[in-house]
């Protein structure tokens, strides 16, 4: 037997993460070429506003696809933003899992640093071609130049080139990726990806220039950049087993009492005295001393224990303000509504939902409706069907709203429904962060959401079905007349053009008092909903009650 | 009633209504409501009425615009293309002139013939005119044999030297003349098959009757000259039906009237008319038990319906009817009478009953 494990042993070796995820590319959401484009082109962008966020400068963007040859795509993306210090660069792009976002426990685009050094290696895993990237962060700085490659075994840059160029901004980055890839328009497309970008994303400017030569503008359309969220300490309720036990491995606390109140969130004295307690441990230990025995009890102990929500101020909203700019910006419809809800905690995660709307004008009417899907303001374009998002939506009942709706299936209507979820950590199905993983916390609030815009739209398609009710009753009378007429006149032997005079009469006489009654000039175009209001049922006039 | 006298009823309507819209009122015609809800049961004469509720129909009001607007359309063609040149046309004819679409829209003022047949049934309650006079005429589906002379149009017909077919009732009996009757009854049968059977057996000869029918439903026209030969000749009628609800119905229609033409039962009822089968009691006299069809849903619902209408609530030789085809879960048509043999009906069943005047009332 021992030959055997000794033969095995022979083949049994450390696997690099690069080389891991060459093998699984779909992981990272580079499954087929179309798709490493999106992702490519996502992850570059995300990287850029988040970086210009973060040194309050309002991102400018600029991205160009530029098709090679059939199967061969060259993407420049650019931004104002504050640039990336020499040394940095080599590791940024041409190391894996290296970044600032993974540690920490705060709202960003971005979350596992796996991003953009992925996209670099796709690039250089299709065609060969290392990254190219200009950064400058200050204008008496240089611009660094640098082309990187990345050893996939060793998950280590190599830079294959690096100078010091002109750089015509005081500050920010350009990147340059050459990628096998395949350029397609339509649903979970790039065009659909900036799109929606650029409706979360108001404070944005984008131009975007495609691989058909076409230029797009996104323009800015608030001056004001979101509120910066806080970054916060895990919540002790939001932590897992085996997390729990490397952070008392990891931990510069001596012992176990200080550990709970330096390492988490909303753990005070007397809550860190009652979890020691309630575990049966000694408050004084060393948390590296704590056996896998101890660290189960804590972990339950943890969970027994009242400890307050996490602070909201680490979840800053988009606000129905933006959303209804946004999406006014984007999407040509009658109506729109937004709702922003208070902050929830899933697992010990502050979250908050946000939800959008826009119904009518050139919006499809007889397909389901358009979701549009948010995690921290990166639209998710993949995977809609594993949403929680998506089985919200399912799950509302939106006939109560004046839409159809088959059991189990999204709703039939010209509507678009924008759903955005800020958390810190935004529960992802997979890897690619393409699904948010349906927690009963979060789709409660979704759905608490979608019935408060819901009821606003209901009110607004009753108010509307009717005016346009009343409109086709008097189209049709006025269709009617000519043909009763003429029947009448040869009935009667009375002249046809008097009868047809007469009955065109009694229905002005009517028709004026169904438009004041119905007020169909002015309809409430835009609204932004505060609160839920009752709906009122206005009392219908028809023609018959005016005789 | 002379032609030009229908033609200013129909005038009248015209002038009312364009009356009220000089006035700047909405357009609106009352008229008798024809359901089940003002169907009154005229015991003392046994007949079906309308009752005095009414509806009214105006133009400006949604749902009723449209039919409205049929119902003016459909006089006004009835009296410019019919009463004014003495045609007839068919219920199907007069759908065609009335169906067209208005102009600059995809709207029909009519798109199925039951619209226009409806509006004509409401043009009868509204000017108390008769599709007949109306010069409107329905699809014949029935036949006559029997020693009974008469003139159609200007032609004298023999019904006793008609062959197989016998003579083709019209739609509008009214002006037919009955120049010469030589029978001691007529024998209506709801269908065609036993027509055919009694004809071939020279049933009308040996028994000195006369022989109608038509295919299930009875027609206006064949009502009508029921009614006639009835009121006119005084001659008895007996209806021969299956042993099922249907059959008990289409013998009450000619009987009392119907729900749908309770307007005309003056013109089309037969009080005197007697039911002669087939009834439960020659199912089981005759051994028919092993013919029986079962009962299906429909049957039983509408059995329920029937047994409740005023004119078989109180007839307690319908309700035991009822209560056995119930009992036995089945209904009989009268052909199973041929499972005695091809001419048990003419030689034996008929005859039988006839001699011992063994008929519903």
């Amino acid at each position: 037997m021992s030959l055997i494990a000794e033969e095995l042993a022979k083949s049994q070796r450390e696997i690099s993460i690069s080389e891991f995820f060459v093998k699984n590319k779909h992981l990272l959401g580079f499954d087929n070429p179309r798709k490493a484009l999106l992702t490519t082109i996502k992850e570059a962008v995300d990287n850029s506003i988040d970086a210009s966020e973060e040194a309050k400068i309002l991102p400018d963007v600029r991205v160009e696809v530029t098709q090679l040859s059939e199967d061969r795509f060259m993407v420049i993306v650019e931004d104002n933003g504050p640039g990336i210090v020499k040394e940095q660069i080599p590791r940024i792009f041409g190391k894996l899992l290296y970044g600032s976002k993974f540690h920490r426990l705060k709202v960003s685009r971005g979350q596992q640093g796996i991003g953009i050094s992925a996209s670099a290696m796709y690039g250089q895993l299709t065609t060969g071609k290392p990254i190219k990237i200009i950064s400058k962060i200050g204008k008496n700085k240089p611009a660094h130049y640098f082309e990187i490659h990345l050893d996939t075994k060793k998950n280590e840059p190599e830079i294959v080139s690096e100078r010091i160029v002109d750089y015509n901004q005081d500050h920010g980055t350009r990147i340059e990726i050459e990628l096998q890839a395949k350029y397609q328009k339509g649903r979970q497309s790039i065009d659909e990806y900036l799109e929606q970008t650029a409706i979360v994303n108001p404070h944005l400017s984008l131009i975007y220039k495609s691989p058909e030569n076409e230029t797009r503008e996104f323009p800015r359309a608030t001056n004001q950049l979101p509120k910066e969220s806080r970054e916060i300490k895990p919540h002790p309720h939001g932590i897992e087993l085996g997390i729990l036990i490397k952070m008392l491995r990891e931990t510069k606390a001596k012992t176990l009492q200080s550990f709970l109140e330096t390492e988490f969130c909303r753990v005070s004295s007397k809550v860190a005295h009652e979890i020691c307690q309630t575990a049966g441990l000694y408050e004084k230990s060393h948390p590296s001393r704590i056996a896998r025995e101890e660290a189960d009890a804590l972990y339950k102990s943890i969970n027994q224990t009242k400890i307050m929500s996490p602070p909201t101020d680490s979840v800053i909203p988009l606000g129905e303000n933006l959303i209804l700019k946004g999406l006014k910006k984007e999407i040509q419809a009658d109506f729109y509504a937004a709702v922003t809800r208070p902050v929830a905690v899933y697992r010990g995660n502050p979250f908050i939902i946000e939800v959008g709307l826009a119904y009518g004008n050139n919006i499809p009417k007889d397909e389901p409706v358009r979701l549009l899907r948010f995690a921290n303001r990166v639209p998710l374009l993949y995977q809609q069907s594993a949403c929680a998002t998506t089985s919200s939506v399912i799950k509302t009942k939106w006939a109560n709203y004046g839409l159809s709706q088959s059991r189990g299936a999204l709703p039939i209507g010209p509507l678009v429904l924008l759903i955005e979820i800020t958390s810190v950590w935004v529960p992802f199905t997979s890897e690619s962060k393409e699904a948010i993983a349906p927690y009963p916390e979060i789709i409660r609030e979704i759905k608490l959401a979608l019935q408060d815009a819901g009821r606003e739209l209901g009110s607004f398609i009753r108010k509307n079905v009717r005016a346009k009710e009343q409109k086709e009753k008097v189209d049709l009378f006025e269709k009617y007349i000519p043909e009763l007429a003429s029947s009448l006149s040869s009935l009667s032997n009375e002249k046809k053009s008097e009868i047809e005079e007469n009955l065109q009469k009694i229905l002005k006489k009517g028709l004026k008092d169904l438009l004041v009654e119905n007020g169909i000039e002015n309809n409430a175009e835009n609204k932004i909903i505060k609160e839920n209001k009752p709906i009122k049922q206005e009392k219908q006039k028809t023609l018959d009650e005016l005789e | 009633m002379a032609k030009s006298n229908q033609k200013i009823i129909l005038e009248d309507l015209g002038k009312k209504l364009t009356e009220q819209i000089k006035k700047g009122k909405n357009p609106e015609i009352v008229f008798r409501l024809r359901n089940l809800a003002n169907i009154i049961y005229d015991k003392k004469t046994r007949t079906l009425k309308l009752g005095n509720k009414t509806s009214s129909r105006s133009f400006f009001n949604l749902s009723h615009a449209k039919k409205f607007l049929q119902t003016i359309e459909v006089a006004s063609v009835i009296k410019k293309e019919l009463l004014e040149s003495g045609k007839h046309e068919h219920l199907r004819g007069v759908f065609y002139m009335t169906k067209r679409t208005i102009p600059k829209t995809n709207v029909n003022i009519v798109d199925e013939q039951t619209e226009s047949d409806k509006a004509i049934e409401d043009l009868e309650v509204i000017t108390g005119l008769s599709r007949e006079e109306l010069h409107v005429s329905a699809n014949k589906m029935g036949s006559m044999v029997g020693n009974i002379i008469l003139k159609d149009s200007d032609d004298i017909i023999d019904c006793s030297k008609l062959g197989k077919g016998g003579y083709s009732i019209p739609s509008i009996t009214d002006e037919l003349e009955l120049k010469k009757v030589n029978a001691k009854y007529v024998l209506y049968m709801e269908k065609a098959a036993i027509f055919e059977r009694l004809n071939e057996d020279k049933f009308w000869q040996k028994n000195n009757c006369i022989l109608v029918t038509s295919q299930g439903q009875t027609t206006r026209g064949i009502r009508r000259l029921l009614q006639r030969l009835a009121e006119e000749e005084s001659l008895p009628i007996y209806v021969l039906c299956d042993g099922d609800v249907y059959g008990a119905y289409i013998y009450s229609v000619v009987k009392y009237g119907s729900i749908a033409l309770a307007h005309a039962s003056e013109r089309l009822t037969i009080p005197s008319v007697k039911y002669i089968g087939i009834t439960m009691d020659d199912v089981i006299k005759y051994d028919l038990k092993k013919h029986l069809i079962r009962l299906t849903e429909q049957d039983m619902a509408r059995i329920k319906q029937v047994i409740n209408y005023d004119w078989f609530k109180d007839n307690k030789e319908w309700q035991r009817q009822f209560k056995i085809m119930k009992e036995l879960n089945g209904k009989v048509e009268i052909q199973a009478l041929s499972a005695k043999g091809i001419s048990f009906i003419s030689e034996v069943y008929l005859p039988s009953k006839i001699k011992n005047k063994e008929f519903l009332e």
